[in-house]
């Protein structure tokens, strides 16, 4: 069975989780349906090499920024589980 | 030495390694069968999604629909949709489901959601989601024989579902795995040689993500030129023409992002993999090995699309006479990918957005890739490659989808809910036939597409998205859903996106039958129906959590079972 200490760690690390989920998903959203469709004409005023910046986002930028998202996730998650000790063994 | 024999020898020697693997890597539990023993290094295994992930669609045909079905900025659904997905399968499906452990999509929902009723419709969602896309790539492996090769469609769709079936029946997930980072290899090699030659003749930059943003010989950027042609034709400007409305592109990227992180065959690649730790690095080097095909391929479009206006209009008003064209030309003609019609008879070929004027009748979107090397004038040997890479993609997409159909109904139907008490090499056994029946249902489809076999891949998304999405969601993250709520929300789901794709495109896609029209302004909101997904998962969501409340909660076992999936270690 869970003992207290358990269920306390288990909520904080759920609540950490979440907050991460949070702030990594907001980027998410702005750069791409935010950047990349909502706001695209305006962001297309600015140029940047024979980049309109609208455009760059919806191409190029929006993908580069999901990869380094997953990569933040993957190591806050990495931490928190070693200071929780949530840490699994290595298979 | 002719293109036909390089092409023959370099797609043999590309098949001779597949056999090799197959042979390497055989299957002897069912563990292994279905999750490849769990042994997967997250970087291979990477590497294998983004193989599983591109298939013939997005080899051969999402350059072309970017550069000219979507004319240019359009087509970044596509780009955005289909890499967003891995950040929400990163961060709120495959941890979870890998932490479960078990081997199949509908397990979990028939397990979290304590119904075998929640089982069967999920199988049934998964077999729905997966025939519609494994159709496409049966398609593209009998194309891309025909074309490179010079069989004829048959022998090539044979000759692809042979090689299949070898290492997919021997070797199940294992088999599968070590394949398909054989083909990744291949395929990122055929994609990116190509791209680079035609980047550094046009803008003397290697790096064609660069290039896109570079000046041409002229001076002027690539991008700039390209707008400018187009306007000048008639067309709309490339870096900011919008499909539909802005809500549509925005509904069409979302159902895209969604329908990637509910598609069964991509979820089960991180099954397959040591730990949850292992499975959310291994959703990132997946997307790094996407994104070296995704990033490249917004490129390809412009730079391709530019280089056939040129080809036609060297210099404003001198347009390309009919007699003088090249021989790819020609050559694409015969293919029905290219077409001309010499209407006010010059000899010439004007090109322009009015159909009454426009003299190049037939311009496919597959064009764009498959005769890229051609038009760039590329040795023979770049061109067998794409022919390789072609088949790559769509094997190794079409082996991962055959994988996720027949673990459905060897695990789901027969072990889970059918005949509980078989013992684990019968289990085996019956994956094997599966697997065998899966590959030669899927070789009769693509002999015998059925009418709705166009638009399929684009609406397999739409049917994951409001179907398997939001229940996996709603699974992890909530306590509450309960097994009537689950199961009345996938029904409603996707019935909602099917009657709304029938009612505009037809039923069962047989044209006449659409009662609506497939006209825009019959449009719900302006959304078309392959961006219709999204609206599907809002419907299941609403649906799930509704009847959820008005029905008793789940059993505690149940209850406990979300508490163990959202922590990466089990209680003690």
């Amino acid at each position: 069975m869970m003992d207290t200490n358990d269920v306390t760690a288990r909520q904080v690390y759920w609540r950490e989780n979440r907050r991460w989920m949070l702030i990594l998903g907001t980027i998410w959203f702005i750069v791409s349906l935010g950047c990349g469709v909502l706001w695209v004409e305006p962001l297309n005023q600015i140029q940047v090499g024979g980049y309109k910046l609208g455009f760059w986002f919806a191409q190029q930028g929006a993908i580069y920024t999901f990869i380094v998202l997953i990569f933040v996730y993957a190591r806050v998650m990495a931490r928190l589980e070693k200071r929780l000790g949530f840490e699994e063994p290595e298979a | 030495m002719s293109l036909t024999e390089t092409t023959y020898l370099v797609v043999g020697a590309s098949f001779a390694l597949y056999v090799f693997i197959a042979i390497r890597s055989r299957a002897g539990s069912t563990q292994e069968f279905y999750v490849a023993g769990k042994g997967i290094h997250p970087v291979a295994n990477g590497m294998a999604t983004a193989a599983d992930w591109m298939s013939a669609a997005s080899f051969i045909s999402m350059a072309g629909l970017i550069g000219l079905s979507y004319n240019g900025y359009g087509g970044s659904v596509f780009l955005m949709g289909w890499t967003g997905g891995y950040v929400i399968l990163a961060m709120l499906i495959a941890p979870y489901l890998r932490k479960y452990g078990k081997f199949t999509v509908p397990e979990f929902i028939g397990d979290r959601y304590y119904s075998n009723t929640a089982r069967i419709v999920a199988v049934i969602c998964l077999i729905i989601c997966s025939v519609t896309y494994v159709i496409g790539q049966m398609k593209g492996i009998g194309v891309a024989f025909s074309r490179f090769l010079e069989t004829d469609y048959e022998t090539g769709l044979f000759s692809g579902m042979v090689i299949v079936f070898f290492y997919a029946v021997l070797g199940g997930m294992k088999g599968i795995t070590y394949t398909q980072i054989a083909q990744f290899c291949v395929l990122i090699f055929a994609y990116t040689v190509p791209a680079i030659f035609i980047s550094l003749q046009l803008t003397g930059q290697p790096v064609p993500q660069i290039g896109l943003g570079s000046t041409l010989a002229d001076g002027t950027y690539l991008l700039e030129k390209l707008d400018r042609t187009l306007l000048d034709l008639g067309f709309q400007e490339y870096t900011t023409s919008v499909r539909g409305s802005t809500l549509n592109m925005a509904a069409f990227t979302a159902s895209l992002m969604i329908g990637t992180a509910g598609l069964p065959h991509v979820i089960i690649r991180f099954f397959t993999v040591p730990t949850v730790r292992a499975a959310r690095t291994s959703a990132g080097w997946a997307l790094v090995f996407i994104a070296v095909l995704y990033t490249t391929a917004p490129a390809v479009a412009a730079m391709a699309r530019l280089n056939i206006l040129q080809t036609l209009e060297p210099q404003p008003g001198q347009h390309l006479a009919v007699e003088e064209r090249p021989a790819w030309f020609k050559n694409w003609e015969q293919t029905g990918l290219l077409g001309i019609e010499d209407k006010n008879g010059d000899g010439l070929i004007q090109y322009s957005a009015d159909p009454d004027t426009n003299e190049l009748v037939t311009l496919d979107n597959d064009i764009l890739v498959l005769a890229n090397p051609e038009i760039a004038k590329l040795p023979n040997w770049v061109i067998a490659l794409v022919a390789a890479g072609g088949l790559a993609a769509a094997l190794s997409t079409a082996a991962g989808l055959l994988l996720a159909i027949s673990s459905a109904i060897s695990h789901d139907l027969l072990k889970r809910t059918l005949m509980p008490d078989i013992s684990e090499r019968q289990e085996l056994m019956a994956s094997r036939l599966a697997m065998a029946g899966a590959v030669l249902g899927a070789g009769y489809l693509g002999l015998n597409p059925p009418g709705f076999a166009a638009g399929t891949v684009a609406l397999a998304f739409g049917l994951a998205a409001s179907s398997l999405f939001p229940a996996l969601l709603l699974g992890i993250f909530s306590k509450r859903v309960t097994r009537e709520g689950a199961v009345l929300g996938m029904l409603a789901g996707i019935g909602v996106t099917l009657a709304y794709v029938f009612q505009h495109k037809g039923i069962m896609f047989i044209p006449g039958t659409s009662f609506l029209g497939d006209l825009p302004p019959n449009w719900f909101l302006g959304i078309e129906p392959n961006a219709f997904g999204v609206v599907g998962a809002i419907v299941n969501f609403s649906v799930a959590l509704t009847v959820s409340r008005l029905t008793a909660p789940p059993p505690a076992s149940v209850q406990q079972l979300v508490e163990e999936i959202r922590v990466p270690v089990s209680s003690s």
